[in-house]
């Protein structure tokens, strides 16, 4: 493959994944107003479109179009900076993550991905453990004491569930031998038994991790029943009090895309990314992995919103045991299980 | 492949590690003070590093996790007696913790 | 003549970030400069073929160690740095000295490293390679610093607890 055509299709596939990734944002936020309102015996939005389909468009004209206020005694540099961070480091992660299987055009081998290393898995963690700078830069220069309780409690809750949410996926880690996550996709191909397929949530008996996972995750991304950074009753709206108009917009960006990057990685690592039945002629063998794939993501959001109409939040100290001593004592039980299972084979 | 000699590396390494050294005698707030120290373990990591590649042994490139190791560790116990300080003198400078009673 | 151009921009914005972490008054500006220099680091190590100490110095400095630090001085609110005698002596003594220092540890090392050049992605380290080492020759290092860090947990622990806390739930065993 030449340079040329190498850096053109690069460049496309960027442009398309964000494109993907910024309109399935704004169509979460749509999917969400829409299911809690109706859990809450309510229609959610309806005025825009037919079934309030074009909500999102009109929200993103009204955050552009809103007076961006900036608050007196703000520390300037660092209260621009902080909601583009969020949303820089939010959107970066998505760049490891494989959507498909290769696909062939023109005779070049294209992988559905943007770019495929073989720490994948590191990077994506290492880039998500960063976007907690954008939550206490907000918190502490808007200079508001709310802002600054949500960006104190954000960054305690951040760092320790991230040591729970990365021990639950050594177990995967060991079981598929490699960091890339085209490769632990590939190490889950097939199936044991009659019917079972060889995800990790069912062979090695990852479930516990799954679950591990999936509940640090939520802590990581501030979401009920976690989402003490942003208490409404005690702390107006936390760390982003004082943001208003495109700022306050970029907040809730990062925290969609944050959201969506979750559950990709929980499709990859546990529920077999991509595989599914591919039938059919050439078109559709290339596009039925990535519905397959859209779908997993589909059902996390969906439970995702079906958890934040049904759970109460937790009180702080609450939430700072359960991740000290509920979560990690378990997230280390079972690595240590996964070990020794996979040593004595 | 074009190389470029190790010594580049090296430089920076001791650049880092003396911006850390300075760091450590000019500021006086012992937050501060105590990030210079971890810029010193940085710039002494990346020397680590450099020499692993120039010697291909990884050994230094796992000596690099041992430091890390121990930042981490005397980030978490320093950061736990910048608080207890605090607490008793309410302040950061360090010119001004100078007594060993109250 | 990329492994240079990536090895000098990344270098520079190094060195920028060290500088600005002296020059900076409040220590919210320097830690966030320390951060830029961690993440830059993190580019050397790749280049020199380390990715997976890349992506650990990320993980760990950028996203652990310096969220601490960053989380210590929001609670403390430390403000401003003041400026007292001591640091006048500091800084009259202090820069001339460390400039000597630097420069003759640089002329020392590009005059007797005796040369020898790496190229991008010298050694590479997969994390199968760190782990066989880590986990053979390494290990009693290993595990000591296994019990160090737990040392430290309960350091830490006992340091920053308040001391009406601990009464408390002593009263309440």
């Amino acid at each position: 493959m030449s340079i040329t055509f190498f850096i053109i299709v690069s460049v496309i596939k960027i442009v398309l994944v964000i494109f993907v990734l910024l309109t399935a944002v704004a169509y979460t936020v749509w999917l969400e107003r829409k299911v809690v309102g109706r859990m809450q015996n309510r229609w959610g939005p309806t005025r825009v479109g037919p079934f309030g389909l074009l909500q999102p468009a009109a929200d993103g004209i009204k955050f552009l179009f809103k007076e961006d206020l900036t608050p007196p005694h703000v520390y300037k540099p660092l209260y621009i900076a902080a909601p583009m961070l969020a949303v820089i480091f939010a959107i970066t992660s998505i760049a490891v993550i494989p959507f498909g299987n290769t696909v062939t055009i023109l005779g070049h081998e294209i992988p559905l991905q943007i770019t495929d290393v073989n720490i994948g898995l590191l990077v994506v963690l290492g880039i998500t453990s960063l976007g907690v700078y954008g939550v206490a830069l907000s918190g502490w220069s808007s200079n508001s004491k709310y802002s600054l309780l949500g960006g104190l409690r954000a960054s305690a809750q951040m760092v320790s569930y991230e040591i729970a949410l990365g021990l639950s996926l050594v177990g995967v880690l060991i079981l598929a031998g490699t960091f890339s996550l085209r490769g632990i996709v590939e190490a889950q191909a097939g199936h044991f038994g009659p019917w079972i397929p060889n995800w990790f949530i069912f062979k090695g008996g990852q479930i516990v991790a799954f679950f591990i996972y999936l509940t640090a995750a939520y802590a990581e991304t501030n979401r009920i029943p976690f989402d003490l950074p942003e208490a409404e009753t005690e702390l107006v709206a936390g760390y982003h009090t004082e943001y208003s108009a495109m700022k306050f917009a970029m907040f809730f960006m990062a925290e969609y895309s944050n959201m969506i990057t979750v559950a990709c990685l929980a499709s990859l690592l546990f529920l077999g990314g991509w595989s599914g039945p591919v039938f059919g002629p050439d078109i559709l063998q290339a596009i039925l992995p990535v519905f397959w794939f859209a779908l997993r993501i589909f059902v996390f959001l969906f439970i995702y919103i079906w958890v934040r109409g049904t759970l109460p939040r937790f009180r702080y100290d609450q939430l700072m045991a359960f991740g000290w001593k509920f979560l990690l004592p378990v997230a280390i039980a079972n690595l240590v299980i996964t070990a020794l299972v996979v040593a004595l084979k | 492949m074009e190389e470029i000699p190790v010594s580049y590396y090296l430089v920076l390494s001791a650049i880092l590690f003396a911006c850390g050294v300075t760091g450590f005698l000019i500021k006086r707030n012992i937050i501060t003070i105590f990030m210079s120290i971890e810029l010193m373990l940085n710039g002494v990591n990346l020397s680590f590093v450099a020499f692993a590649a120039r010697w291909h042994n990884l050994s230094g490139q796992v000596f690099v996790f041992f430091v890390m190791v121990v930042a981490a560790a005397e980030a978490a116990v320093g950061l736990a007696i910048i608080i207890a300080v605090f607490r008793t003198r309410e302040t950061l400078n360090i010119d001004q913790v100078n007594l060993l009673k109250l | 003549m990329l492994h240079l151009v990536l090895f000098s921009v990344f270098g520079l914005i190094c060195v920028a970030g060290a500088v600005n972490l002296l020059v900076q008054k409040h220590p919210i500006n320097s830690a966030l400069s320390l951060v830029v220099v961690m993440a830059s680091l993190a580019v050397e190590y790749l280049l020199l073929g380390a990715e997976f100490v890349a992506a650990v110095q990320v993980i760990v400095y950028a996203g652990a160690i310096m969220v601490l630090f960053v989380f210590v001085i929001m609670l403390l609110n430390a403000g401003e740095e003041e400026h007292t005698s001591g640091s006048t002596v500091a800084w009259l003594l202090g820069i001339p000295g460390l400039l000597t220092g630097a420069v003759l540890i640089c002329w020392a090392v590009l005059r007797y490293s005796g040369g020898g050049g790496v190229t991008i992605g010298a050694l590479p380290g997969h994390p199968k390679d760190i782990a066989q080492l880590l986990f053979h020759e390494f290990l009693l290092p290993f595990e000591v610093t296994s019990i160090l860090v737990l040392i430290a947990i309960m350091g830490a622990v006992v340091l920053a607890a308040r001391p009406e806390a601990v009464q408390e739930s002593k009263r309440e065993s």
